[in-house]
């Protein structure tokens, strides 16, 4: 399945990019989709580590299983207010 | 009262929009841009945003402040885009029957913002430099 993550700050700045494209197989899980965002874009790597993956609207965990249309997002460290 | 706008934040009107007869208290925090940090000048600071998770935030944050104190209202406005020195980037205002449970309910509510809501900010330094800030980040 194809997982389109959304890029915010600085992860769309050193992507040069607001979506990144990644091909998961079924079933895939949110440590899973980590480990080929660094392949699709290492220059992500740092920032992804120190980062929150978004699915649904909502932060999850490594174990949480991704779905075909489902919103995803890198949440880098957030500096509001 | 939940909003995120690319407007000034009108903090008087969201003051009255929040004040209630049951209310003895109103409670209103501003953030607004500072000019330094440690030794560097800080001219503008522009805001970003995954909106419609921000906002689903916004309403669990709001959730959460009045299943711990009796609110009457509440206000959560953040701006995003570019803002200058000064200017108001979030108001949280705050009515509740007594002032330290207003003065608790806003504090609880712009800490959970500063740390669980997806917006970020981008510093304007005064030497042309720019530089996302995600705290933790070398």
């Amino acid at each position: 399945m194809m997982i389109a993550v959304r890029l915010f700050a600085r992860a769309r700045d050193l992507a040069g990019r607001d979506m990144l494209p990644v091909e998961l197989p079924a079933g895939a899980t949110v440590a899973d989709l980590r480990q080929s965002i660094r392949l699709a874009c290492p220059a992500l790597t740092d920032l992804l580590a120190r980062s929150r993956i978004a699915v649904g609207d909502d932060f999850a965990e490594d174990e949480t299983k991704l779905t075909a249309g489902v919103d995803v997002a890198i949440i880098p460290p957030v500096s509001g207010g | 009262m939940i909003q995120l706008t690319n407007e000034p934040i009108d903090h008087n009107a969201l003051t009255e929009l929040v004040r209630r007869p049951g209310c003895g208290a109103v409670v209103t925090f501003l953030g607004t841009v500072r000019d330094l940090t440690g030794d560097q000048v800080t001219v503008a600071l522009d805001y970003d945003a995954y909106p419609q998770m921000a906002e689903r935030k916004f309403a669990e944050i709001e959730a959460e402040v009045r299943s711990r104190w009796p609110v009457g209202e509440i206000a959560l406005v953040h701006r995003l885009g570019h803002l200058d020195i000064g200017d108001v980037s979030v108001a949280v205002a705050v009515s509740c029957p007594h002032r330290h449970q207003a003065f608790d309910a806003c504090r609880f509510a712009i800490d959970q913002i500063k740390e669980l809501v997806p917006i970020w900010k981008k510093e304007n330094w005064a030497d042309g430099r720019t530089e996302w800030v995600h705290p933790g980040a070398g």
